[in-house]
């Protein structure tokens, strides 16, 4: 849809004859108002990791006041004010903005900004062998929506009542009433439609602009899950934006969707129609937050299965199997959105139905997940900091899922509902697991992006650091969840009798997150570091096979220097009777 | 820039025998199926576990709904007949039948302003009760659709001599993809008129 609307500057390129070889961008034009693919990917890449340690430095508050409850906050105590932290000690209200805040921010301007926005759309069009995306203006416009809903989001600290403070799931009729729901709403409604967006983009790209020869089982496999992830946004989004706008409705215009008759709020009763149903909500919620789970760890398994073939110099395990399971994946993620809700009172016939729906799912992952392992057999790996990212990924991510299988049976789940147990268990999905994958991204892609490899030394450092405090967040809160400490309490299960013997592992948990967050320096030195200093690469410093690596690096506008036409199949490592280890899909038979 | 960087704008890549837009509209398609269908959901929810829910004929406006609903079909015929038009080259009754499209939008709203106010006027507001508020929100939001759709199509009844000069196909390409969005509007109210103002 773009071709009419050129601006000034581009018909003057057009004017020579030349197009853009000798057209210069001004700093705007090429930094901020870019329809290149690749400068929108780094745009949500920065921003993306921006809002990543933004997000953890909130938890690291919150970590706190768990591990320390009523102890003044040192060093940044006093700074945030009396009306939040008394004396430095943090009320409950702030506790509950930054608790909401955490998870907004992780899960819509963090980890699916990166995954989709930032790997996707600097890494698929480049490994389909376009030169763009298939509708680069609109791609800009997403950029653009997702950065004032972020900008929005943040601005909601600023406003009178504060951030949200009903948890980044929002159920009614506690956000209904509570202070700051509203801005979180605005927020949320552009971050969706700037998800709808790319994810139209995205399909289409694929489908139409891939170059000759690129059939569809000639992708490599971060190609797939990108773009079944990109049918959950397009599907899954919809039904929230309906419940935002339904939320809204009841906040500005008095209505009582989500309100049932005769609710009683400090003693009175609300003075409202009522009639409304607070679990309509958490059915559109879950509509969408279920398959968004599946946004964040497709995109992250799509890497590991690049990064890891590269370096076992092997073809992926299971290549057609992975492709189907991931597919399979994709359709069933829209049916087991209830299993959240076991605890609502819901019937025990829906109930049965979910929880079967459930079991299911965690068929395909398992394929996807052994097929991962079973690669690395009888390879000759290669330790780099990418590939030691993306090994830890399959043990990280096979806790997550392995801890998940009690909470999708509905007996189990009665005992571990709204317990430590289940952010351990969602924390290892996406904490460990997708954010390993993302880091092993961020490694492995560096170099096409800016010519130069990060430091190996540094990166070993930040991973080791990085693995190990990982793990000693997030363990502890299993234990914690089995004997019985709600995941919702201000001071961190004190005041539970019962649950005395565990609370040192708060301490753990706590001390580990800040370590890890000290550790995270290495990487943004090493990051910035690197783009300067950084030793200096060809095309394809890796040996890699897939198509990105034939462009130049850093790639030129319009990316490749000549077309590029595929052979075979992405994964051709080790062939026989070859001459070397590798032979690229470009590579003529 | 794009037409160099850009495949399949104009013409369909021949393995897919689609263009880039089409493939995209009928995503977004998707998407507000998706969208009211949601609404749709919410609706039935609603009002399955209400104590009590109005006949929407005793509330609302049943005569002008109707009307209503045989101006926008009228929109939708003359919107394939601009993109016939188009097919054969006939610049002038492209412009009528667009034109038509455009106005019967303006007549769609100005009805249903009418109906909004009549509402307001009687204190029938999203507040009232819930069957009142998912009117307003369904109804709104499908307004808004209609608005989009209008801006849309009287884009390409002003730019359309400018594309005749440079590229026909293009903007017959582009207006079949916005007549597929106007059909859906249409449909949409199809499934909105029964349930609000007649069951």
């Amino acid at each position: 849809m773009e071709a009419r609307h050129e601006s000034p500057a581009h018909k003057h390129a057009a004017d020579h004859g030349h197009g853009h070889a000798h057209h210069e961008p001004g700093f705007l034009e090429k930094y901020i108002f870019s329809t290149d693919h690749k400068t929108i990917g780094l745009q949500y890449a920065v921003t993306a990791l921006f809002f990543l340690m933004f997000g953890f430095t909130l938890m690291m508050m919150m970590r706190w006041q768990l591990a320390y409850p009523g102890v003044p906050m040192p060093l940044i105590g006093g700074l945030l004010g009396e009306a939040r932290m008394p004396g430095g000690v943090m009320t409950p209200d702030f506790y509950n903005e930054l608790g909401a805040m955490h998870g907004t921010i992780m899960v819509f301007l963090g980890v699916v900004p990166l995954g989709v926005g930032g790997f996707g759309n600097y890494v698929l069009p480049l490994q389909i062998g376009a030169k763009d995306m298939a509708f680069p203006r609109l791609n800009m416009i997403s950029y653009q929506f997702f950065f004032v809903g972020g900008v929005m989001m943040m601005a909601t600290f600023f406003m009178p009542g504060g951030a949200a403070q009903s948890g980044w799931t929002s159920y009614p009729p506690l956000s209904d009433i509570n202070p700051g729901q509203t801005g979180w709403i605005v927020s949320m409604i552009f971050i969706i439609t700037s998800s709808l967006l790319g994810a139209i983009n995205f399909i289409v790209t694929t489908i139409q602009l891939r170059t000759k020869g690129m059939s569809f089982w000639r992708f490599p496999f971060f190609v797939w899950a990108q773009f079944v992830t990109s049918f959950l946004l397009l599907l899954a989004f919809p039904p929230l934006e309906v419940g935002a706008f339904l939320q809204l409705m009841d906040r500005v215009a008095g209505s009582s969707f989500f309100l049932p008759s005769g609710l009683v709020v400090s003693g009175q009763i609300l003075p409202v129609a009522g009639g409304g149903n607070p679990l309509l909500w958490q059915h559109l919620f879950w509509f969408l937050a279920h398959p968004e789970v599946y946004v964040l760890i497709l995109p992250a398994m799509g890497i590991v299965a690049e990064v890891l073939t590269n370096n076992t110099r092997k073809p992926l395990w299971g290549y057609t199997a992975m492709v189907y399971s991931i597919i399979f994946l994709g359709f069933m993620s829209f049916i087991v959105w209830a299993h959240h809700m076991f605890m609502t009172g819901m019937g025990s016939g829906i109930a049965a139905f979910f929880q079967t729906t459930t079991m299911i799912i965690s068929v395909p992952s398992v394929v996807i997940l052994a097929a991962l392992f079973l690669s690395l057999w009888g390879g000759s790996i290669r330790f780099t900091t990418p590939m030691l990212f993306a090994l830890a990924f399959l043990p990280m991510f096979g806790i997550g899922g392995l801890t998940g299988l009690p909470l999708g049976l509905t007996s189990s789940d009665i005992q571990l509902h709204d317990t430590y147990y289940v952010i351990g268990h969602f924390h290892y999905v996406v904490a460990p697991g997708t954010v390993m994958a993302f880091f092993a991204g961020l490694y492995y892609w560096f170099p096409k992006a800016t010519g130069r490899k990060m430091s190996e030394t540094l990166g070993k450092a930040h991973f080791w650091l990085t693995f190990i405090c990982m793990n000693g967040v997030f363990m502890p809160m299993f234990w914690l969840g089995l004997a019985g400490v709600s995941r919702r309490l201000y001071d961190g299960g004190a005041s539970y009798a019962h649950a005395q013997h565990v609370l040192w592992l708060n301490g753990v948990s706590s001390w580990s997150a800040w370590i890890m967050g000290a550790a995270q320096l290495l990487f943004i030195f090493n990051f910035f570091w690197s783009m300067r200093r950084g030793e200096k690469v060809d095309r394809n410093p890796w040996n890699a096979t897939t198509l990105e690596w034939e462009a130049p690096s850093p790639p030129p506008h319009g990316n490749f220097v000549k077309d590029v036409v595929v052979y075979r199949g992405p994964y051709d490592y080790s062939p026989r009777g070859y001459s070397s280890d590798f032979r690229p899909q470009a590579q003529e038979a | 820039m794009s037409a160099e960087l850009i495949p399949y704008i104009t013409e369909a890549r021949p393995d897919t025998g689609l263009t880039n837009g089409k493939i995209g509209i009928w995503c977004f398609l998707a998407s507000e199926v998706m969208l009211f269908g949601a609404f749709f959901a919410s609706y039935i929810v609603l009002r399955t576990s209400a104590v009590e829910w109005p006949h929407g004929s005793s509330i609302l406006n049943v005569p002008l709904a109707t009307v209503n609903t045989v101006v926008l079909i009228s929109s939708s015929v003359t919107m394939v007949m601009a993109w016939a038009s188009l097919m054969r080259n006939d610049l002038s009754k492209y412009r009528l039948f667009l034109g038509l499209t455009v106005m019967f939008g303006f007549c769609f709203l100005g009805i249903k302003t009418v109906e909004y106010s009549a509402k307001f006027e009687h204190g029938l507001l999203p507040s009232t009760n819930n069957f009142m508020a998912i009117y307003f929100i369904m109804t709104g939001l499908h307004g808004l659709h209609v608005i989009g759709g209008m801006i849309v199509n009287a884009y390409f009844l002003f730019a359309a001599p400018s594309y005749w000069e440079h590229d026909r196909e293009l903007l017959a390409n582009r207006v079949e993809n916005s007549g597929l969005f106007w059909h859906f509007v249409d449909l949409v109210w199809i499934f909105l008129f029964p349930i609000l103002y007649l069951l």
